[in-house]
């Protein structure tokens, strides 16, 4: 057991934070401010050229087939100087990875890598949130294309998508996993619409909805074969579960400095609760830290955590949710005399993460059944 | 980095958990089998693990805060009765110091049972605490004693009868008061006065071996307690089959291990890093850590219910434990205080 840097991690970390002094953004906390998401393209692409990002990633795709815990070193370092989090990707690339065919692999890796093109995941629909088996768009075969027809929502980063990473029903006559199938669908087309969706903290950038009328993607674009779209799905949600593969520990780290310097400046106009609250996110950022320094030395061993998944987004929603709350509290009167008060839209934020990725209780169904192997009812 | 256990460390997990388990309280009703009690405090003897603190000669310990932590967590795991990390604090102070380790010495504790006894007089001035001694009786307990560039070792005999002390509330492991007014003598031959650094090391390793055995806590409560959701019935099916009962084992799972991952970095900080980050480190994971296992303990009695609460059942031997374990070296409560002192820079003393 070590958590020290070997000799080519902390070569990597000192270049990492010689590139990272001259060129940190300087955005603002990511998720509270629509200027985070329209300036988050660019920022990957700064990243990925000076060869910070991809990291475990296989080369030949442009990652830099180094193990996973240099994204580690990458979130804590990105955290140390305030910078943004790496962006949150590495579940799709895990999906295509997993189930795509060398050509699609060739095809959409390295621009979903390298951060010149943009993609959204099309899962959730109005009436398929936690039963997402339950979903009705529909992908109806035409020739050498399918015409897609729906109505997804939930969508992050839908209104800057290239592609869209889309589940559809391409089989309405087997039963309800096994009629599903996963697309890359080119967002740029008359047969799609995308309306932004505000949410509760008032961002609009972020959050969106996708409606397909007689859209097409052409059947070559099929990750997987037909039918083993849910396969994909739970590919690709096991992985968004895992905090590791979203980097979101740079941006908790980088909440609680930031809490931690307003108490520091002005320390005696703090309630001790108040200063709680703030160590306690400290603890909570830190065991999350960690948590993702152990998961991903257990995938040296080729672990791969399947349902362990739900115990890390439990852990990384109460993480956030945790500094959400320690934001708010600090802030005091801010929050409500301040429609604009960034620790309320941290903390209302912090909201969505017990939903996202599949909800807590959902995570809670699994742990249940599949780690502790409690009975079904 | 890597922390994945070496295969070393792996295999001493699997023996100290085998032997915890085999040696271990299977019911409330062996805690009393003086026979099984004796067996187990010989094993634990018998493969050195009292001495893991110890001098190896050149002034290092005989083994690492990891291999420490991992015996902590295996003996946590079975509620295992007999002493550990009394004996190993113990035997790290008094290597720090350069002193022999005799047996039967732990270190004393004044109430809170936060941070170790400080002497300033010929006999002490409060009720101490001598907590997790080897055996029935304990011979003395160390103590400090401030001096102009660092710490004296202070030795605190206990008198003879003093075994029939109130053992405290941990049903597997002791807590001897040592009364006010005990003598104090300076520990001779110390070569080496202890600094801030020392203390700051030992601390954390303080830390790192009551989280440990937290940790292992939960693990054990928590596969009694899902063995029995899934055994017991009412309305005909299993309690484990409901949600409201999954979901509090759900929960109860993950922050075990959450709980895991910061009491391994606290073990490894403990030689790895400098003694103010290692320091942070224990606090950082003995915070997490107890305020998990007094949930995971509460949810174990919740789900088995009225018989959760009777003095038979065994999950309330881990909540004991667990009790003892936090309060030791600092609950929660503490290590934030402690935290916000040193990284908010929150003077002592302001409410």
């Amino acid at each position: 057991m070590d958590f020290r840097d070997s000799q080519a991690e902390a070569e990597f970390r000192a270049s990492l934070r010689a590139w990272l002094a001259e060129n940190n953004p300087s955005l603002p906390t990511s998720s509270t401010d629509d200027e985070y998401w329209a300036r988050q393209a660019e920022w990957h692409t700064s990243l990925y050229d000076a060869g910070f990002f991809g990291l475990s990633w296989p080369a030949r795709y442009g990652g830099h087939d180094l193990p996973p815990v240099f994204d580690v070193i990458l979130d804590e370092e990105l955290a140390a100087v305030g910078a943004p989090p790496r962006p949150s990707l590495g579940y799709l690339v895990q999906g295509i990875t997993t189930h795509g065919n060398e050509v699609i692999k060739d095809r959409f890796l390295p621009g979903l890598i390298n951060g010149r093109a943009r993609w959204c995941q099309g899962f959730s629909e109005p009436d398929a949130g936690s039963d997402l088996a339950s979903l009705r768009t529909a992908a109806t075969r035409d020739g050498d294309d399918y015409v897609i027809d729906g109505h997804k929502v939930w969508t992050s980063y839908s209104d800057l998508a290239d592609w869209c990473f889309l589940l559809a029903r391409t089989d309405p006559g087997v039963p309800r996993h096994k009629g599903l199938s996963a697309f890359a669908v080119p967002m740029d087309q008359a047969g799609i619409q995308q309306r932004p969706l505000r949410m509760i903290n008032g961002i609009t950038s972020e959050f969106g909805q996708v409606l397909f009328d007689s859209a097409r993607v052409p059947a070559e674009n099929m990750i997987g074969e037909p039918g083993e779209g849910w396969r994909v799905a739970m590919t690709i949600v096991s992985h968004e579960r895992e905090p590791g593969e979203l980097g979101y520990v740079a941006r908790y780290a980088k909440t609680v400095k930031a809490l931690e310097a307003s108490v520091r400046a002005h320390p005696d106009a703090c309630r001790s609760d108040q200063r709680d609250a703030v160590a306690w996110a400290h603890v909570q950022a830190e065991m999350l830290r960690l948590h993702v320094c152990r998961r991903l030395s257990e995938r040296l061993d080729g672990v791969d955590h399947g349902p362990g998944g739900s115990i890390d987004k439990l852990l990384m929603t109460w993480v956030e949710q945790s500094v959400g709350t320690a934001a708010l509290n600090l802030s005091g009167a801010g929050a409500v005399t301040d429609a604009d008060d960034v620790a309320l839209k941290i903390y209302l934020y912090s909201r969505a993460q017990s939903v996202m990725g599949g909800t807590s209780q959902i995570q809670k169904n699994i742990i249940a059944a599949r780690i502790l192997g409690l009975p079904t009812a | 980095m890597d922390t994945r256990d070496t295969p070393e460390q792996a295999e001493l997990r699997r023996s100290a958990r085998r032997l915890a388990r085999e040696l271990g309280p299977a019911t409330v009703a062996d805690l009393d089998d003086a026979t099984r009690v004796k067996r187990l405090a010989v094993a634990v003897r018998d493969a050195g693990w009292l001495e893991l603190r110890d001098d190896a000669g050149d002034g290092t310990p005989v083994a690492g805060g990891v291999e420490a932590a991992i015996v902590a967590d295996a003996l946590g795991g079975a509620v295992a009765d007999v002493a550990f990390a009394g004996p190993l604090l113990a035997g790290d102070l008094a290597r720090r110091a350069g002193v022999d380790d005799p047996d039967g010495v732990v270190v004393a504790f004044p109430s809170p049972l936060t941070e170790p006894a400080v002497m300033s007089g010929a006999t002490t001035a409060t009720p101490l605490y001598a907590v997790d001694a080897a055996g029935e009786r304990v011979d003395a307990a160390h103590a400090l004693i401030p001096e102009a560039t660092g710490y004296r070792l202070a030795r605190i005999a206990i008198g003879a009868g003093h075994e029939t002390a109130s053992p405290g509330s941990d049903l597997t492991r002791s807590v001897h008061v040592i009364p006010e007014g005990t003598p104090v003598e300076v520990v001779a031959d110390q070569r080496r006065l202890l600094t801030a650094d020392d203390l700051a090391a030992w601390s954390a390793l303080g830390l790192a071996l009551t989280s440990a055995d937290l940790v292992g806590a939960m693990r054990g409560v928590l596969e009694v307690t899902v063995a029995y959701a899934a055994e017991r019935r009412q309305f005909g099916v299993p309690v484990g089959s409901f949600q409201a009962v999954q979901h509090l084992l759900a929960e109860a799972h993950c922050l075990m291990e959450g709980s895991l991952s910061v009491a391994l970095h606290a073990s490894w900080a403990v030689d790895n890093l400098e003694p103010d980050d290692a320091w942070a480190a224990g606090r950082v994971a003995k915070a997490y850590c107890a305020r998990s296992a007094r949930t995971v303990c509460e949810t174990a009695i919740q789900v088995h219910g009225g018989i959760g609460n009777t003095w038979d059942c065994l999950v309330h031997v881990y909540l004991r434990r667990a009790l003892l374990s936090s309060q030791w070296l600092g609950d929660d409560g503490d290590q934030l205080r402690a935290l916000e002192h040193h990284r908010l820079g929150v003077p002592d003393g302001l409410s």
